[in-house]
């Protein structure tokens, strides 16, 4: 695996602020609003004997947007004058939607989007079955009311649900905890 | 090189000779993923078992599928197609994790060269090389029983998610684990379907206990293991499918007990029949309407 930890990033010498920079600026294919670093979808910018090497994770597995991603960040780095650039896919430890930083919650809230609750905890053994309504919460991102109900725990992207506010009606997107 | 659309920057980032039309192209799973096998695991049984476990989620995503356009509410639509496409997610990580170790069988020799190992396994195999099980394949019937299809197929494949996650092989750990959140939501979602229709009108009751009743007796091979298991799961790579049997078991039953349906007699096991390619004629009607268009035009791009 690839996958690097706090740990071992140190062996690597970073660029220094500019290609990390410039991969921090790559917005994310299907919520433009927010940066990959944003989302936590970047993971890493490092040197590795002259080529700049990005480690990207998927959201979900099934995340159409990877390739766009992918060219996204060699693209902005070509330009900025980075002619040697590897995308890497990490797979573990597997994305939660803690990683959004908290501009990346502002920006959702203010473009309309609910950002998301502290995510389940991540236990080993059988995860267990869970019957009852969804005890989520989410303020309407328009009136800010607490007072909202989940129409589907499935929404337009792989990682949204469906929310509807009971004060002023409105519907709203809400990035489901994962 | 002028990259002004997503488009050329895409087309640029793979040569610029334009991509093959019917599969991910683009983009490349486990680009960048160290795919080195662990001393002491058979690469070859690593194969067969990523292709068990990724078939299962390609053909039930196939299944899945068959709803859009079709689904009883837009929610629900927009729900059946999310919960395919994790498990098409999942389906070309395990795919590309098989190609890499090889396990290619006659696809490679089928497909045009320039396509990825994944797609050349997803399309280019014949029914008798795949190796997921009878509960993906059989037709969905209708939205019930296609709901209590997914909360078993989802309960199986969560109890194994959950014990892969300490597998030997650390890429089949990482997707594993990536996984577990998924199915969690598929599992869940369909059970309350199961709670709603069950134990709503004598309609949906009935329906849903049909559904129930045609369903039960594809667990007869779930819980077998093939060879193929047993030598990985004695290598700390797979694990034994009897081994979840409790955990499925206790799950299915509260489910369908709160949904006031009547839990059907377990079926005895049979040896194992779809992980040794043995497929019902269901499976050849689905993969010619999955795969007719690839081999047609096996060369095409865009």
């Amino acid at each position: 695996m690839t996958a690097t930890t706090t740990a071992d990033r140190g062996q690597s010498r970073d660029f220094g602020p500019s290609a990390r920079a410039v991969a921090e600026t790559v917005t994310d294919p299907e919520l433009p609003l927010l940066t990959l670093a944003d989302l936590g979808v970047l993971r890493d910018v490092r040197d590795q004997n002259g080529t700049v090497v990005v480690e990207i994770t998927p959201t979900y597995s099934g995340c159409p947007a990877m390739g766009v991603m992918r060219a996204d960040l060699v693209h902005a780095l070509h330009r900025a004058g980075f002619p040697d650039v590897d995308v890497r896919t990490v797979l573990s430890p597997a994305w939660s939607t803690d990683w959004i930083s908290a501009e990346g919650r502002r920006k959702l809230a203010a473009g309309g989007i609910a950002p998301p609750g502290p995510a389940p905890a991540r236990t080993s053994g059988p995860v267990p079955l869970s019957l009852g309504p969804t005890q989520r919460t989410a303020s309407c991102p328009v009136c800010g009311s607490p007072d909202t109900e989940e129409i589907s725990v499935f929404g337009a992207t792989a990682c949204k649900a469906m929310r509807r506010c009971r004060t002023c009606a409105e519907p709203f997107e809400h990035v489901k905890e994962i | 090189m002028r990259e002004e659309t997503v488009y050329d920057a895409l087309d640029h980032a793979h040569g610029g000779e334009g991509q093959w039309a019917f599969g991910t192209g683009f983009d490349e799973p486990l680009a960048g993923v160290d795919t080195t096998v662990p001393t002491g695991i058979d690469p070859a049984d690593l194969g067969e078992y990523c292709l068990m476990l990724g078939d299962d989620a390609l053909v039930l995503a196939q299944r899945l599928t068959q709803w859009v356009t079709a689904a009883p509410e837009l929610e629900e639509e927009v729900a059946v197609a999310n919960t395919a496409l994790d498990l098409l997610g999942q389906a070309r990580l395990l795919l590309a994790r098989a190609g890499s170790v090889g396990a290619l069988g006659r696809s490679r020799e089928r497909a045009t060269p320039s396509i990825p190992d994944e797609d050349a396994l997803a399309y280019f195999r014949d029914p008798d090389e795949f190796r997921n099980t009878g509960l993906v394949e059989a037709p969905g019937g209708d939205f019930g029983q296609t709901m209590v299809r997914l909360l078993v197929a989802a309960t199986v494949r969560l109890a194994v998610f959950a014990q892969l996650r300490t597998s030997r092989d650390p890429v089949l750990a990482a997707i594993a684990a990536k996984g577990v959140h998924e199915l969690t939501y598929h599992r869940d979602h369909a059970a309350r379907w199961v709670l709603r229709l069950g134990d709503g009108t004598p309609t949906s009751h009935s329906r849903a206990q049909a559904g129930v009743d045609a369903v039960w007796p594809l667990l007869a091979e779930v819980f077998s293991p093939t060879d193929v298991e047993r030598r990985l799961t004695a290598a700390g790579v797979a694990i034994d499918p009897a081994g979840t049997r409790a955990e499925v078991t206790a799950v299915l039953t509260q489910v369908l007990e709160q949904a006031t349906l009547r839990v059907p007699a377990w079926p005895a096991d049979v040896p194992p029949r779809g992980r040794t390619g043995q497929h019902s004629p269901e499976l050849t009607t689905l993969l010619a309407e999955l795969q007719g268009l690839a081999r047609q035009h096996p060369a095409a791009t865009w």
